[in-house]
Protein backbone atom coordinates (compact mmCIF):
# COMPACT_ATOMS: atom_id res chain seq x y z
CA UNK A 1 0.00 0.00 0.00
CA UNK A 2 2.98 2.57 0.98
CA UNK A 3 4.31 1.54 -2.40
CA UNK A 4 0.94 2.09 -4.15
CA UNK A 5 0.71 5.32 -2.89
CA UNK A 6 4.69 6.50 -3.49
CA UNK A 7 4.23 5.74 -6.85
CA UNK A 8 1.22 8.39 -7.48
CA UNK A 9 1.93 11.16 -8.99
CA UNK A 10 3.45 14.10 -6.73
CA UNK A 11 0.49 16.12 -7.51
CA UNK A 12 -2.34 13.21 -6.30
CA UNK A 13 -0.04 12.55 -3.04
CA UNK A 14 0.34 16.14 -1.73
CA UNK A 15 -3.63 16.55 -2.15
CA UNK A 16 -4.32 13.31 -0.56
CA UNK A 17 -2.36 14.17 2.28
CA UNK A 18 -4.04 17.78 2.31
CA UNK A 19 -7.57 16.46 1.93
CA UNK A 20 -5.97 13.57 4.84
CA UNK A 21 -5.42 16.50 7.38
CA UNK A 22 -7.92 18.68 6.75
CA UNK A 23 -10.69 15.94 7.09
CA UNK A 24 -8.76 15.19 10.44
CA UNK A 25 -8.90 19.00 11.25
CA UNK A 26 -12.03 19.73 10.38
CA UNK A 27 -13.59 17.09 12.79
CA UNK A 28 -11.03 17.17 15.86
CA UNK A 29 -12.10 21.49 15.13
CA UNK A 30 -15.76 20.35 15.71
CA UNK A 31 -14.97 18.54 18.11
CA UNK A 32 -13.08 20.39 20.31
CA UNK A 33 -16.34 22.95 21.13
CA UNK A 34 -18.18 19.68 22.74
CA UNK A 35 -14.29 19.15 24.52
CA UNK A 36 -14.72 22.80 25.20
CA UNK A 37 -18.46 22.29 27.18
CA UNK A 38 -17.13 19.04 28.81
CA UNK A 39 -14.42 20.55 30.19
CA UNK A 40 -16.22 23.59 31.26
CA UNK A 41 -18.87 21.98 33.34
CA UNK A 42 -16.36 19.03 34.89
CA UNK A 43 -14.61 22.60 36.31
CA UNK A 44 -17.61 23.40 37.26
CA UNK A 45 -18.73 20.53 38.59
CA UNK A 46 -21.45 19.70 36.00
CA UNK A 47 -22.06 16.81 33.78
CA UNK A 48 -22.38 18.81 30.66
CA UNK A 49 -24.28 17.52 27.68
CA UNK A 50 -25.31 14.34 28.20
CA UNK A 51 -29.14 13.70 27.71
CA UNK A 52 -29.22 13.95 23.34
CA UNK A 53 -29.51 10.02 21.75
CA UNK A 54 -30.86 9.39 18.55
CA UNK A 55 -33.96 6.75 19.15
CA UNK A 56 -32.62 4.08 16.90
CA UNK A 57 -29.37 4.42 19.18
CA UNK A 58 -31.38 3.38 22.30
CA UNK A 59 -30.03 0.05 24.09
CA UNK A 60 -27.29 -0.77 21.88
CA UNK A 61 -23.80 -1.13 24.25
CA UNK A 62 -21.57 1.84 24.41
CA UNK A 63 -23.96 4.47 22.94
CA UNK A 64 -25.16 5.31 25.97
CA UNK A 65 -21.27 6.40 26.79
CA UNK A 66 -21.38 8.42 23.62
CA UNK A 67 -24.63 9.48 24.72
CA UNK A 68 -23.06 10.74 28.59
CA UNK A 69 -19.62 12.44 26.12
CA UNK A 70 -22.33 14.45 24.33
CA UNK A 71 -21.19 13.08 21.10
CA UNK A 72 -24.63 12.84 19.59
CA UNK A 73 -25.19 16.30 20.61
CA UNK A 74 -22.25 17.53 18.68
CA UNK A 75 -23.65 16.05 15.73
CA UNK A 76 -27.01 17.99 16.11
CA UNK A 77 -25.32 20.97 16.88
CA UNK A 78 -23.21 20.62 13.04
CA UNK A 79 -26.84 19.19 11.85
CA UNK A 80 -28.30 22.03 12.75
CA UNK A 81 -25.61 24.58 11.89
CA UNK A 82 -26.30 22.85 8.26
CA UNK A 83 -29.77 23.14 7.62
CA UNK A 84 -30.97 26.26 9.87
CA UNK A 85 -31.52 29.33 8.12
CA UNK A 86 -28.85 31.27 6.55
CA UNK A 87 -29.57 35.26 8.17
CA UNK A 88 -28.44 37.96 6.29
CA UNK A 89 -29.27 41.00 7.17
CA UNK A 90 -30.55 44.12 5.80
CA UNK A 91 -27.94 46.91 6.66
CA UNK A 92 -24.69 44.58 6.12
CA UNK A 93 -22.65 45.02 3.70
CA UNK A 94 -23.40 41.85 1.82
CA UNK A 95 -20.45 40.89 -0.36
CA UNK A 96 -17.88 41.22 2.49
CA UNK A 97 -20.23 40.14 5.17
CA UNK A 98 -20.88 36.78 2.98
CA UNK A 99 -16.92 36.61 2.12
CA UNK A 100 -15.57 36.97 6.52
CA UNK A 101 -16.24 33.87 7.72
CA UNK A 102 -14.38 32.45 4.50
CA UNK A 103 -11.28 34.79 4.77
CA UNK A 104 -11.39 33.09 8.63
CA UNK A 105 -10.92 29.56 7.16
CA UNK A 106 -8.23 30.13 4.55
CA UNK A 107 -5.62 30.92 6.68
CA UNK A 108 -6.65 28.54 9.43
CA UNK A 109 -6.31 25.36 7.39
CA UNK A 110 -3.54 27.18 5.21
CA UNK A 111 -0.72 27.18 7.96
CA UNK A 112 -1.43 23.52 8.39
CA UNK A 113 0.80 22.85 5.07
CA UNK A 114 3.69 23.64 7.02
CA UNK A 115 3.40 22.00 10.30
CA UNK A 116 4.94 18.63 11.00
CA UNK A 117 2.96 16.42 12.69
CA UNK A 118 4.67 13.23 12.53
CA UNK A 119 7.96 11.28 11.71
CA UNK A 120 8.64 7.71 10.12
CA UNK A 121 11.89 5.72 9.95
CA UNK A 122 12.77 5.35 6.65
CA UNK A 123 14.64 1.44 6.13
CA UNK A 124 17.88 3.09 6.70
CA UNK A 125 17.15 4.30 10.08
CA UNK A 126 16.59 8.27 9.59
CA UNK A 127 13.43 10.10 11.27
CA UNK A 128 11.85 11.71 8.89
CA UNK A 129 8.92 13.58 9.74
CA UNK A 130 5.59 13.89 8.02
CA UNK A 131 4.34 17.02 6.59
CA UNK A 132 2.63 18.48 3.62
CA UNK A 133 5.45 20.77 2.94
CA UNK A 134 8.59 20.30 4.46
CA UNK A 135 9.59 24.67 2.96
CA UNK A 136 12.33 26.16 4.75
CA UNK A 137 10.53 29.10 5.53
CA UNK A 138 8.62 27.28 8.65
CA UNK A 139 7.53 29.29 10.93
CA UNK A 140 7.75 32.67 9.11
CA UNK A 141 4.93 31.14 6.62
CA UNK A 142 3.01 30.22 10.14
CA UNK A 143 3.23 33.94 11.18
CA UNK A 144 2.66 35.52 7.65
CA UNK A 145 -0.59 33.90 6.93
CA UNK A 146 -1.93 33.38 10.62
CA UNK A 147 -1.75 37.14 10.64
CA UNK A 148 -4.12 37.20 7.84
CA UNK A 149 -7.10 35.92 9.60
CA UNK A 150 -7.32 38.81 11.52
CA UNK A 151 -8.56 40.59 8.27
CA UNK A 152 -11.55 38.37 8.30
CA UNK A 153 -12.43 39.60 11.96
CA UNK A 154 -11.90 43.49 10.64
CA UNK A 155 -14.23 42.20 7.78
CA UNK A 156 -16.58 40.66 9.56
CA UNK A 157 -16.81 43.70 12.44
CA UNK A 158 -16.85 46.38 9.21
CA UNK A 159 -19.39 44.50 7.25
CA UNK A 160 -21.74 44.26 9.97
CA UNK A 161 -22.39 47.74 9.72
CA UNK A 162 -23.55 48.04 13.30
CA UNK A 163 -21.40 49.23 16.85
CA UNK A 164 -20.92 46.25 18.60
CA UNK A 165 -19.55 43.90 15.89
CA UNK A 166 -17.66 47.17 14.75
CA UNK A 167 -16.21 47.36 18.14
CA UNK A 168 -14.92 43.72 18.16
CA UNK A 169 -13.43 44.05 15.06
CA UNK A 170 -11.15 47.03 16.39
CA UNK A 171 -10.71 45.35 19.13
CA UNK A 172 -8.86 42.24 17.26
CA UNK A 173 -6.92 44.48 15.02
CA UNK A 174 -5.43 46.34 17.93
CA UNK A 175 -4.69 43.00 20.40
CA UNK A 176 -4.07 40.60 17.54
CA UNK A 177 -1.52 43.28 15.89
CA UNK A 178 0.35 43.97 19.57
CA UNK A 179 0.33 40.28 20.25
CA UNK A 180 1.72 38.88 17.18
CA UNK A 181 5.20 41.22 17.88
CA UNK A 182 6.12 39.47 21.10
CA UNK A 183 4.83 36.21 19.81
CA UNK A 184 7.19 36.39 17.00
CA UNK A 185 10.22 38.02 19.33
CA UNK A 186 9.80 34.97 21.32
CA UNK A 187 10.50 32.45 19.13
CA UNK A 188 12.88 33.90 17.70
CA UNK A 189 15.88 32.63 20.63
CA UNK A 190 14.27 28.54 19.35
CA UNK A 191 15.64 29.37 16.06
CA UNK A 192 19.11 31.08 16.60
CA UNK A 193 19.87 28.15 19.20
CA UNK A 194 19.14 25.80 16.02
CA UNK A 195 20.39 27.66 12.97
CA UNK A 196 24.22 26.91 14.67
CA UNK A 197 27.10 29.07 12.94
CA UNK A 198 27.95 27.31 9.70
CA UNK A 199 25.10 24.85 9.23
CA UNK A 200 23.19 25.80 6.49
CA UNK A 201 19.79 28.34 8.17
CA UNK A 202 16.14 26.98 7.83
CA UNK A 203 13.12 28.13 10.02
CA UNK A 204 11.62 24.63 9.42
CA UNK A 205 9.43 23.34 12.46
CA UNK A 206 10.98 20.15 11.52
CA UNK A 207 14.40 20.90 11.88
CA UNK A 208 13.38 22.05 15.72
CA UNK A 209 12.28 18.89 16.41
CA UNK A 210 15.04 16.92 15.27
CA UNK A 211 17.53 19.14 16.76
CA UNK A 212 15.45 18.52 20.65
CA UNK A 213 16.12 15.10 19.18
CA UNK A 214 19.45 14.93 19.68
CA UNK A 215 21.24 12.12 21.90
CA UNK A 216 22.96 13.76 25.40
CA UNK A 217 21.39 15.76 28.18
CA UNK A 218 21.71 19.22 26.36
CA UNK A 219 20.90 17.50 23.17
CA UNK A 220 17.74 15.72 24.23
CA UNK A 221 16.38 18.83 26.28
CA UNK A 222 13.15 20.35 24.88
CA UNK A 223 13.59 24.06 24.67
CA UNK A 224 10.41 24.14 27.43
CA UNK A 225 13.26 23.70 29.68
CA UNK A 226 15.94 25.74 28.42
CA UNK A 227 14.04 28.81 27.26
CA UNK A 228 10.82 28.70 30.03
CA UNK A 229 10.42 32.30 29.24
CA UNK A 230 10.30 32.14 25.30
CA UNK A 231 7.71 29.30 26.42
CA UNK A 232 5.74 31.52 28.60
CA UNK A 233 5.43 34.90 26.27
CA UNK A 234 4.92 32.32 22.86
CA UNK A 235 1.92 30.99 25.13
CA UNK A 236 0.35 34.27 26.29
CA UNK A 237 0.35 35.74 22.53
CA UNK A 238 -1.06 32.34 21.58
CA UNK A 239 -3.84 32.98 23.78
CA UNK A 240 -4.62 36.32 22.74
CA UNK A 241 -3.76 35.29 18.69
CA UNK A 242 -6.50 32.91 19.08
CA UNK A 243 -8.74 35.18 21.06
CA UNK A 244 -9.32 32.88 24.21
CA UNK A 245 -10.27 33.74 27.74
CA UNK A 246 -8.24 35.66 29.41
CA UNK A 247 -7.69 37.61 25.89
CA UNK A 248 -11.20 37.12 24.31
CA UNK A 249 -11.42 41.00 23.44
CA UNK A 250 -12.89 40.43 19.82
CA UNK A 251 -15.65 38.33 20.98
CA UNK A 252 -16.42 40.04 24.74
CA UNK A 253 -19.57 38.29 25.29
CA UNK A 254 -20.21 40.32 28.27
CA UNK A 255 -19.88 43.79 27.00
CA UNK A 256 -20.29 43.70 22.77
CA UNK A 257 -22.88 40.76 23.02
CA UNK A 258 -20.59 38.46 20.77
CA UNK A 259 -18.35 41.22 19.23
CA UNK A 260 -17.41 40.66 15.22
CA UNK A 261 -19.89 37.91 15.03
CA UNK A 262 -22.62 39.04 16.39
CA UNK A 263 -24.58 39.81 13.07
CA UNK A 264 -23.96 36.40 12.10
CA UNK A 265 -25.57 33.12 12.53
CA UNK A 266 -26.30 29.78 11.05
CA UNK A 267 -22.96 28.27 9.45
CA UNK A 268 -21.29 31.44 8.62
CA UNK A 269 -21.18 31.78 12.31
CA UNK A 270 -19.59 28.23 12.80
CA UNK A 271 -17.21 28.75 10.19
CA UNK A 272 -15.51 31.17 12.55
CA UNK A 273 -16.07 28.90 15.28
CA UNK A 274 -14.47 25.95 13.50
CA UNK A 275 -11.94 28.65 12.16
CA UNK A 276 -11.03 29.90 15.64
CA UNK A 277 -10.54 26.22 17.20
CA UNK A 278 -8.31 25.17 14.30
CA UNK A 279 -6.06 28.37 14.70
CA UNK A 280 -6.04 26.80 18.28
CA UNK A 281 -5.00 23.48 17.28
CA UNK A 282 -2.45 25.15 14.75
CA UNK A 283 -1.25 27.36 17.73
CA UNK A 284 -0.98 24.59 20.03
CA UNK A 285 0.49 22.34 17.42
CA UNK A 286 3.08 24.93 16.87
CA UNK A 287 3.19 25.52 20.68
CA UNK A 288 4.01 21.60 20.99
CA UNK A 289 6.72 21.59 17.91
CA UNK A 290 8.97 24.75 19.42
CA UNK A 291 8.86 23.88 22.79
CA UNK A 292 7.58 20.42 24.18
CA UNK A 293 9.80 18.33 22.04
CA UNK A 294 7.11 17.56 18.80
CA UNK A 295 7.14 13.71 18.53
CA UNK A 296 8.89 12.25 20.99
CA UNK A 297 7.19 10.99 23.74
CA UNK A 298 9.57 12.04 26.60
CA UNK A 299 12.34 14.83 27.29
CA UNK A 300 15.67 12.80 26.81
CA UNK A 301 13.58 10.35 24.67
CA UNK A 302 13.46 10.96 21.62
CA UNK A 303 11.33 9.09 19.16
CA UNK A 304 14.47 6.95 17.09
CA UNK A 305 15.50 5.30 20.64
CA UNK A 306 11.70 4.94 21.75
CA UNK A 307 11.42 2.61 18.69
CA UNK A 308 14.59 1.14 19.41
CA UNK A 309 13.87 0.39 23.04
CA UNK A 310 10.46 -1.12 21.72
CA UNK A 311 11.93 -3.07 19.15
CA UNK A 312 14.86 -4.51 21.63
CA UNK A 313 12.08 -5.12 24.59
CA UNK A 314 9.54 -6.82 22.51
CA UNK A 315 11.77 -8.55 20.06
CA UNK A 316 9.41 -7.15 17.22
CA UNK A 317 10.64 -5.62 13.89
CA UNK A 318 7.58 -4.36 13.59
CA UNK A 319 8.10 -1.35 15.55
CA UNK A 320 10.71 -0.09 12.99
CA UNK A 321 8.44 -0.79 10.51
CA UNK A 322 7.71 2.97 8.56
CA UNK A 323 3.81 3.05 9.08
CA UNK A 324 4.01 2.35 12.52
CA UNK A 325 6.14 4.07 13.67
CA UNK A 326 4.49 7.38 11.81
CA UNK A 327 1.00 5.90 13.30
CA UNK A 328 2.95 6.30 16.58
CA UNK A 329 4.80 9.63 16.00
CA UNK A 330 1.45 11.48 15.21
CA UNK A 331 -0.48 9.70 18.10
CA UNK A 332 2.52 11.21 20.61
CA UNK A 333 2.13 14.61 19.04
CA UNK A 334 -1.72 14.55 18.62
CA UNK A 335 -1.80 13.59 22.28
CA UNK A 336 0.42 16.95 22.95
CA UNK A 337 -1.72 19.01 21.07
CA UNK A 338 -5.04 18.02 22.65
CA UNK A 339 -3.26 18.38 26.50
CA UNK A 340 -2.27 22.22 25.12
CA UNK A 341 -5.76 22.50 24.20
CA UNK A 342 -6.80 21.12 27.52
CA UNK A 343 -4.79 23.48 29.08
CA UNK A 344 -6.55 26.55 26.69
CA UNK A 345 -9.96 25.32 28.14
CA UNK A 346 -8.27 24.86 32.08
CA UNK A 347 -6.79 28.58 32.09
CA UNK A 348 -10.03 30.01 30.46
CA UNK A 349 -11.95 28.72 33.88
CA UNK A 350 -8.65 29.99 35.94
CA UNK A 351 -8.21 33.52 35.20
CA UNK A 352 -10.88 36.15 34.76
CA UNK A 353 -11.07 38.32 31.97
CA UNK A 354 -8.76 41.16 31.30
CA UNK A 355 -10.08 44.81 30.86
CA UNK A 356 -8.63 46.47 27.42
CA UNK A 357 -6.95 48.38 28.74
CA UNK A 358 -5.11 45.63 30.33
CA UNK A 359 -4.61 43.89 27.95
CA UNK A 360 -3.11 46.56 25.85
CA UNK A 361 -0.53 46.94 29.06
CA UNK A 362 0.03 44.06 29.07
CA UNK A 363 1.09 43.24 25.80
CA UNK A 364 2.86 46.62 24.90
CA UNK A 365 4.51 46.99 28.26
CA UNK A 366 5.01 43.42 29.55
CA UNK A 367 5.45 40.93 26.99
CA UNK A 368 7.26 43.27 24.16
CA UNK A 369 9.73 44.46 26.51
CA UNK A 370 10.29 41.11 28.20
CA UNK A 371 10.23 39.65 24.96
CA UNK A 372 13.04 42.11 24.19
CA UNK A 373 15.57 41.62 27.11
CA UNK A 374 15.06 37.70 26.10
CA UNK A 375 15.88 37.79 22.81
CA UNK A 376 18.92 39.86 23.72
CA UNK A 377 19.81 37.94 26.87
CA UNK A 378 20.02 34.75 24.37
CA UNK A 379 21.53 36.27 21.92
CA UNK A 380 24.38 36.83 23.79
CA UNK A 381 24.23 33.03 25.35
CA UNK A 382 24.00 31.86 22.51
CA UNK A 383 27.35 33.60 21.14
CA UNK A 384 29.01 32.38 23.67
CA UNK A 385 28.08 28.77 23.68
CA UNK A 386 27.78 28.20 19.82
CA UNK A 387 30.33 30.88 18.61
CA UNK B 1 -17.60 48.44 68.49
CA UNK B 2 -14.37 47.75 67.73
CA UNK B 3 -12.84 49.25 65.18
CA UNK B 4 -10.08 46.86 63.11
CA UNK B 5 -7.03 48.48 61.16
CA UNK B 6 -7.02 46.39 58.02
CA UNK B 7 -3.67 46.71 56.87
CA UNK B 8 -3.27 47.30 53.25
CA UNK B 9 0.17 45.94 52.62
CA UNK B 10 1.92 46.75 48.85
CA UNK B 11 2.03 43.64 46.47
CA UNK B 12 5.25 41.29 46.70
CA UNK B 13 7.14 41.10 43.64
CA UNK B 14 5.76 37.47 43.47
CA UNK B 15 2.16 38.88 43.15
CA UNK B 16 2.35 41.51 41.25
CA UNK B 17 3.94 39.22 38.53
CA UNK B 18 0.60 36.89 38.78
CA UNK B 19 2.60 33.51 37.92
CA UNK B 20 1.88 32.14 41.70
CA UNK B 21 -1.80 33.41 41.75
CA UNK B 22 -2.33 32.03 38.01
CA UNK B 23 -0.62 28.34 38.96
CA UNK B 24 -2.21 28.48 42.60
CA UNK B 25 -5.80 29.05 40.36
CA UNK B 26 -5.13 26.55 38.25
CA UNK B 27 -4.28 23.87 40.86
CA UNK B 28 -7.88 25.09 42.32
CA UNK B 29 -9.87 24.31 39.17
CA UNK B 30 -8.08 21.00 38.22
CA UNK B 31 -9.01 20.04 41.51
CA UNK B 32 -12.84 20.54 40.83
CA UNK B 33 -12.10 19.04 37.57
CA UNK B 34 -11.82 15.71 39.04
CA UNK B 35 -14.79 15.58 41.77
CA UNK B 36 -17.99 14.30 40.71
CA UNK B 37 -20.70 16.02 39.78
CA UNK B 38 -22.85 17.87 42.07
CA UNK B 39 -25.95 18.07 40.06
CA UNK B 40 -29.15 16.17 40.14
CA UNK B 41 -29.98 14.41 36.96
CA UNK B 42 -33.62 15.69 37.25
CA UNK B 43 -36.44 13.17 35.62
CA UNK B 44 -34.55 10.23 36.74
CA UNK B 45 -33.20 11.62 39.84
CA UNK B 46 -35.92 13.30 42.62
CA UNK B 47 -34.82 16.07 45.34
CA UNK B 48 -35.57 14.90 48.87
CA UNK B 49 -38.58 16.87 50.30
CA UNK B 50 -37.91 18.49 53.40
CA UNK B 51 -41.01 17.93 56.28
CA UNK B 52 -42.88 20.81 56.01
CA UNK B 53 -42.45 21.52 51.91
CA UNK B 54 -45.28 23.55 50.80
CA UNK B 55 -46.00 21.88 47.19
CA UNK B 56 -49.38 21.79 45.56
CA UNK B 57 -52.18 22.11 47.74
CA UNK B 58 -54.51 18.77 48.07
CA UNK B 59 -57.70 18.17 49.68
CA UNK B 60 -56.78 14.95 52.21
CA UNK B 61 -59.40 12.25 52.93
CA UNK B 62 -59.92 10.95 57.26
CA UNK B 63 -58.91 7.33 57.65
CA UNK B 64 -62.29 5.98 57.10
CA UNK B 65 -62.72 7.46 53.57
CA UNK B 66 -64.76 10.11 54.64
CA UNK B 67 -63.83 14.02 52.79
CA UNK B 68 -62.36 16.28 55.81
CA UNK B 69 -63.96 19.51 54.28
CA UNK B 70 -66.56 20.49 55.30
CA UNK B 71 -66.61 23.66 52.93
CA UNK B 72 -66.90 26.68 55.57
CA UNK B 73 -64.87 28.54 53.08
CA UNK B 74 -62.60 30.50 55.29
CA UNK B 75 -59.86 28.98 53.11
CA UNK B 76 -61.09 30.83 49.86
CA UNK B 77 -61.21 33.92 51.88
CA UNK B 78 -58.10 33.79 53.21
CA UNK B 79 -56.33 33.38 49.60
CA UNK B 80 -54.57 35.97 48.80
CA UNK B 81 -54.39 35.67 44.97
CA UNK B 82 -58.04 34.04 45.11
CA UNK B 83 -57.25 31.21 43.77
CA UNK B 84 -59.61 28.94 45.50
CA UNK B 85 -63.28 28.76 44.43
CA UNK B 86 -65.92 26.85 46.87
CA UNK B 87 -69.50 25.79 46.06
CA UNK B 88 -70.81 24.55 49.38
CA UNK B 89 -73.09 21.46 48.95
CA UNK B 90 -74.93 19.38 51.58
CA UNK B 91 -74.11 15.74 52.51
CA UNK B 92 -76.26 12.91 51.63
CA UNK B 93 -77.98 12.07 54.47
CA UNK B 94 -77.27 8.02 55.51
CA UNK B 95 -73.99 7.60 53.03
CA UNK B 96 -71.70 7.31 56.06
CA UNK B 97 -70.72 10.99 55.57
CA UNK B 98 -73.36 12.81 57.94
CA UNK B 99 -71.15 13.16 60.88
CA UNK B 100 -71.02 16.35 59.27
CA UNK B 101 -73.62 19.35 57.79
CA UNK B 102 -71.64 20.50 54.66
CA UNK B 103 -69.74 19.31 52.08
CA UNK B 104 -67.92 21.27 48.84
CA UNK B 105 -69.84 20.41 45.79
CA UNK B 106 -67.54 21.57 43.88
CA UNK B 107 -64.19 22.75 44.92
CA UNK B 108 -61.30 24.07 42.71
CA UNK B 109 -57.70 26.01 42.84
CA UNK B 110 -56.53 27.93 40.44
CA UNK B 111 -52.45 26.84 40.02
CA UNK B 112 -51.74 29.73 38.14
CA UNK B 113 -52.85 31.92 40.33
CA UNK B 114 -51.78 29.78 44.08
CA UNK B 115 -48.94 31.40 45.14
CA UNK B 116 -47.92 28.36 47.37
CA UNK B 117 -48.21 30.45 50.88
CA UNK B 118 -50.07 27.89 52.66
CA UNK B 119 -52.73 30.33 54.45
CA UNK B 120 -55.25 28.07 53.24
CA UNK B 121 -53.59 25.23 54.93
CA UNK B 122 -53.07 27.48 58.22
CA UNK B 123 -57.05 28.33 58.28
CA UNK B 124 -58.21 25.59 57.80
CA UNK B 125 -60.46 23.83 61.31
CA UNK B 126 -60.57 20.32 59.67
CA UNK B 127 -56.78 19.79 58.56
CA UNK B 128 -58.62 18.83 55.46
CA UNK B 129 -56.35 20.78 52.62
CA UNK B 130 -52.44 20.64 52.54
CA UNK B 131 -49.82 21.70 50.82
CA UNK B 132 -47.87 18.66 50.13
CA UNK B 133 -45.02 17.30 48.18
CA UNK B 134 -45.61 17.56 44.64
CA UNK B 135 -43.94 20.75 43.01
CA UNK B 136 -44.24 20.52 39.19
CA UNK B 137 -47.40 20.85 37.84
CA UNK B 138 -48.32 21.23 33.70
CA UNK B 139 -50.88 21.36 31.38
CA UNK B 140 -51.26 22.12 28.01
CA UNK B 141 -54.09 25.21 29.04
CA UNK B 142 -55.24 27.06 31.34
CA UNK B 143 -58.40 25.09 31.95
CA UNK B 144 -55.64 22.02 32.34
CA UNK B 145 -53.78 23.72 35.22
CA UNK B 146 -57.14 24.34 37.20
CA UNK B 147 -57.36 21.41 40.05
CA UNK B 148 -60.62 20.39 40.78
CA UNK B 149 -61.92 18.77 43.54
CA UNK B 150 -61.60 15.08 42.55
CA UNK B 151 -58.30 16.19 41.18
CA UNK B 152 -57.44 17.04 44.40
CA UNK B 153 -58.55 14.09 46.12
CA UNK B 154 -56.31 12.21 44.06
CA UNK B 155 -53.51 14.50 44.50
CA UNK B 156 -54.50 14.30 48.62
CA UNK B 157 -55.00 10.73 49.43
CA UNK B 158 -55.50 10.00 52.58
CA UNK B 159 -53.58 11.26 55.65
CA UNK B 160 -54.17 10.28 59.41
CA UNK B 161 -56.55 12.06 61.65
CA UNK B 162 -55.79 12.07 65.55
CA UNK B 163 -59.11 13.82 66.42
CA UNK B 164 -62.06 12.78 65.17
CA UNK B 165 -63.62 15.90 65.99
CA UNK B 166 -66.96 15.42 64.48
CA UNK B 167 -67.45 11.44 65.05
CA UNK B 168 -66.68 12.56 68.77
CA UNK B 169 -69.12 15.69 68.71
CA UNK B 170 -71.63 13.13 67.46
CA UNK B 171 -71.07 10.46 69.97
CA UNK B 172 -71.13 13.08 73.17
CA UNK B 173 -74.55 14.46 71.34
CA UNK B 174 -76.49 11.11 71.07
CA UNK B 175 -74.84 9.58 74.57
CA UNK B 176 -75.86 10.39 77.58
CA UNK B 177 -74.64 13.55 78.86
CA UNK B 178 -73.97 15.23 76.05
CA UNK B 179 -72.86 19.22 76.39
CA UNK B 180 -76.06 20.13 74.47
Amino acid sequence: MANFFFGLPLMVQGIAKGLAVILFIFPVAAACSMAERKVSAWIQRRPGPNRTIPPFFVGIPGASILQRLGIFQLAADGGKFFFKEEPLPNHVHKFYFILAPFIAMIPAFTTVTVVPFGAYLDPEGKVIPIMLANVDIGILAIFAVASLGVYSLILAGWASNSKYPFLGGVRASAQLISYELSMTLSVLPVFLWVNEPGSSGSLSLARVVEFQSHAGFWGGTWFLFTMPLSAAIFMIALFAETNRQPFDMPESEADLVGGFHTEYGAFKWSLFFVAEYANMIVGSAVFALLFLGGWNLLPWLPLSSLLEDLHRLTGSALWLNPLVSGVLSIAIFVAKVLFTIFFFMWVRWTVPRFRYDQVMRIGWKVLLPLSIANLVAYTVGIYFLQG
Amino acid sequence: MAVIQVQRKPLSLAERTYIPQVIGGLLTTIKYFFRPSETLQYPEQRPAIPPGYRGVPTLVMDPHGREKCVSCQLCEFVCPPKAIRITPGSVAQGAGVDHVEKAPQAFDIDMLRCIYCGLCEEVCPEEAIVLQNQFSMSGYGRSEMVNHKDRLYELGGTLPDKHFKWDKKKAAETGAGGHH
